[in-house]
């Protein structure tokens, strides 16, 4: 059987889902893979809430705002931007950033709304089905989505989002306004950092592991791994398990993050 | 889910009906209806629910026609596949919501109005008209704003002093108008329907409580200094001529004006709008009185909106006033006895001697605006003129409710562009000056207090300036001026925003039983 992917979308109550309404009255006729969420403004749309979609096995996530200027609530969709923006370069590190995508949509153009569905509906059909829906990559694609999702999902990373628009366009409390080139480079670094630490907190959920076994697993340098242990144990996320032979192991302490 | 009815159409008082009975008989407390868009049809399914008993907040409505049955026509198995997963998705949610209660906040029937000009006043009578008590504070001793330095008001040619004194009087008629001359705002708190504001007067401070704010401040006229040899005597601004005019004690034969000076340039990019007619005005009057005199404007593009206007242009170029059009890359350079300008048409430099010249110079916003929006809370734009809600759908509202601006404050305007507008927010406010009460939705953000680490970034994201931290030092949602967005909430570093009827559980909810595993 052909794969029909599982496609969710996100759509604000002021313009793009007034759009997808608009192209029903028309009767315009597009793909019948998108199964929508109302919500009232797209920055409503917590990036938490796409890779919850991602781990249930969804095959493609469409967030879809007023256009940029038009939104009902001044500058939701801004920040919708900024949300997305942070989420898609954590979703390239686990090689889901395709599976998503933010696009405009006005309550005039209903058209437009049947031209992103279809197309994006395509993309992912194109891509295939979602790891997570594969037997073979599934437990590693699911290993990689808790840990993006905790990541994202980390006060610091969330400061860090809410903050950039205003950062960027009126300046930080020294009214030092700090350019979005340098914040994204900031941001790169805090993404990649927190995404690693979580995914070592995914691997010693259960069982305690000294920081070569975690280094083997996760492909990154132990001198690395132990640096992220440290910070992890200062957080309080982590803790010495036992020392077996001189070699210490270490394990997640808290069940969220 | 414990009933299930087909109903042919749902929104009819039939099927209304059969939502109220079974709600009563099988004391339901959800209800699903799967039918249009909640968008046109919520409202009236919400309010069944309520006749029958039940919160209307615990209704759900699910899209299957506009965004299934109606766009998926030929493939009748996958939408109903699709309007069975929707469905389950709503039923999901339904689970999930809260009962919610709409608020209720009276509504002060005053209202202030800060600055007492053409716009200012216009808005205070037109309120005061319909009977609602109004608070006019004026800076200046005096009120009547920039109008009181004009000789003569286009397109009539009438006398501003008289124009002026006509409403001044009528203002101090009324009685429903408080006037505080010489006082400015100095603090402002509150939110629609209940503003409380502190104005320093010349003897002592007045708290004055008001429904509605009117900001009507109107702007300020540019000062010259250093260009084009500006030297207040025989070069002058517009503003300086028109009371030269007033005092009528003008002799000059060869007078050159200069349109755009210190604006439309990287420090002011933009058009200040009335500077061309006040030019083309004072031209013919000066023309008028000696028609022997040379009159030249240059400019760099005329801007005489409308048939009335454009009129009064063609009548001045009739008159033999010269208008000649320079570029901005090569300005005119005014020598001690003459004026020499580059003509694009000519492709030749011109000398224009003169005994007078006139610069048109643009209304700048006012020195204390940004302090006056930072006291209210509203946005200013790149020249601090103020910014208003939206440029076309809400030209005289703030986004902060209850708050509106009007005449030069937001932009130069001139006379009757400022009556418009002050007739346009004083008719924005009286929509809310008429209620006695206002009564929100209930779907607003909420603070959980036990999370919350009064880091503020909630606070600084909210367009609607709704969340500030309190006396006790808690971080509080007004849910009066919430309008449920939720972008706090999706931002919110500890998750310490509730974003009723659309909290994280009730999505994530849709999202689990669309996705499977």
């Amino acid at each position: 059987m052909d794969f029909e992917p599982k496609i969710l979308g996100f759509l604000c109550n002021w313009c793009s889902y007034a759009g997808a309404d608009l192209a029903g009255v028309s009767r315009i006729q597009y793909s019948c893979n998108l199964r929508a969420i109302r919500v009232m403004c797209s920055g409503r749309v917590d990036p938490a809430f796409i890779v919850e979609a991602f781990l249930r096995g969804i095959d493609g996530v469409l967030v879809l705002g007023c256009h940029l200027g038009d939104c009902h609530y001044i500058t939701g969709n801004y920040e919708a931007q900024m949300k997305m923006k942070m989420l898609t370069k954590t979703l390239q590190l686990i090689g889901f950033s395709d599976r998503m995508r933010l696009d405009w949509v006005s309550a005039s153009e209903g058209n437009r709304f049947a031209e992103i569905v279809n197309k994006f509906t395509d993309r992912i059909r194109n891509l295939g089905p979602s790891p997570v829906n594969k037997e073979e990559l599934k437990n590693g694609a699911i290993d990689d989505l808790i840990a993006v999702k905790y990541a994202i999902s980390s006060s610091r990373l969330r400061a860090l989002v809410a903050r950039e628009r205003t950062i960027i366009t009126e300046g930080n409390v020294y009214n030092e306004k700090i350019p979005e080139e340098k914040l994204d480079s900031i941001l790169d670094e805090a993404i990649s950092n927190e995404f690693v630490r979580h995914k070592i907190l995914v691997k010693i959920k259960n069982k305690g592991k000294s920081v070569p076994e975690i280094s083997k697993e996760i492909s990154i340098a132990p001198n690395k791994v132990l640096e992220h242990i440290v910070t992890l144990r200062a957080r309080g996320l982590v803790d010495l398990e036992k020392i077996t032979d001189e070699v210490p192991t270490f394990i997640s302490i808290k069940e969220d993050t | 889910m414990i009933f299930v009815q087909n109903n042919l159409y749902t929104c009819s008082e039939v099927g209304l009906a059969e939502i109220r009975k079974n709600v009563k008989e099988k004391n339901l407390n959800r209800v699903v209806v799967a039918s249009c868009s909640p968008r046109t049809h919520e409202p009236l399914f919400r309010a069944t629910c309520s006749e029958a008993g039940l919160n209307p907040y615990l209704f759900e409505m699910v899209n299957i026609r506009d965004q299934c049955s109606w766009v998926h026509m030929k493939e009748r198995e996958k939408a109903t596949e699709k309007a069975k997963d929707l469905i389950k998705m709503g039923v999901s949610k339904a689970a999930l919501i809260q009962p919610l209660e709409k608020i209720r906040v009276n509504v002060n029937s005053s209202a202030l109005i800060i600055g007492g000009g053409i716009a200012g006043m216009t808005a205070a009578l037109n309120l005061a008209n319909q009977r609602f008590n109004v608070f006019l504070v004026e800076k200046d001793p005096e009120l009547g704003g920039l109008i009181k330095d004009l000789n003569q008001i286009y397109p009539d040619n009438e006398q501003a002093s008289k124009y002026l004194e006509n409403i001044i009087q009528e203002v101090k008629k009324n009685a429903k108008i408080k006037i505080f001359k010489s006082s400015t705002l100095v603090k402002i708190e509150g939110f629609i329907g209940n503003f409380k504001a502190v104005v320093k007067g010349a003897k002592q401070n007045v708290y004055i409580e008001a429904g509605v704010v009117i900001l009507a401040t109107g702007a300020s006229a540019f000062t010259p200094k250093g260009l084009y040899g500006y030297n207040g005597k025989t070069i002058i601004t517009q503003l300086e001529l028109e009371q030269l005019l007033k005092k009528g004690n003008l002799h000059a034969q060869n007078i050159a004006m200069i349109q755009c000076i210190g604006v439309r340039n990287e420090e002011r990019n933009y058009c200040s709008s009335i500077c061309c007619m006040s030019a083309i005005k004072n031209a013919t009057i000066l023309k008028n009185q000696n028609p022997s005199a040379n009159i030249c404007v240059l400019f760099r593009d005329i801007q005489t909106q409308g048939t009335l206007y454009e009129e009064y242009y063609r009548n001045a170029r009739e008159k033999g006033i010269l208008f000649v059009k320079y570029l901005p890359e090569k300005a005119p350079v005014v020598k001690e006895k003459n004026v020499e300008v580059y003509n694009d048409f000519l492709n030749q430099e011109i000398s224009i001697p003169y005994d007078l010249i006139v610069l048109s110079t643009p209304l700048v916003a006012n020195e204390d605006a940004v302090e006056i929006a930072k006291m209210l809370k509203v946005p200013v734009q790149e020249n601090n003129f103020f910014l208003e809600a939206h440029v076309k759908l809400r030209p005289v509202d703030f986004a902060t409710d209850g708050i509106f601006v009007c005449g030069s404050a937001h932009w130069p305007a001139d006379i009757s562009e400022s009556v418009s507008q002050a007739y346009a927010a004083a008719s924005r406010a009286s929509t809310i000056l008429s209620k006695s009460y206002l009564e929100v939705e209930g779907s607003t953000a909420e603070v959980n207090n036990d999370l919350c680490v009064g880091c503020e970034v909630c606070v600084k994201l909210c367009s609607y300036k709704a969340i500030s931290r309190n006396d006790e030092d808690r971080i509080v949602v007004n849910k009066v001026l919430c309008k449920s967005c939720g972008v706090c909430g999706a931002s919110c570093p500890h998750n310490a925003i509730i974003i009723h009827h659309f909290t994280s559980d009730q999505v994530i909810s849709e999202i689990n039983s669309y996705g499977g595993c």
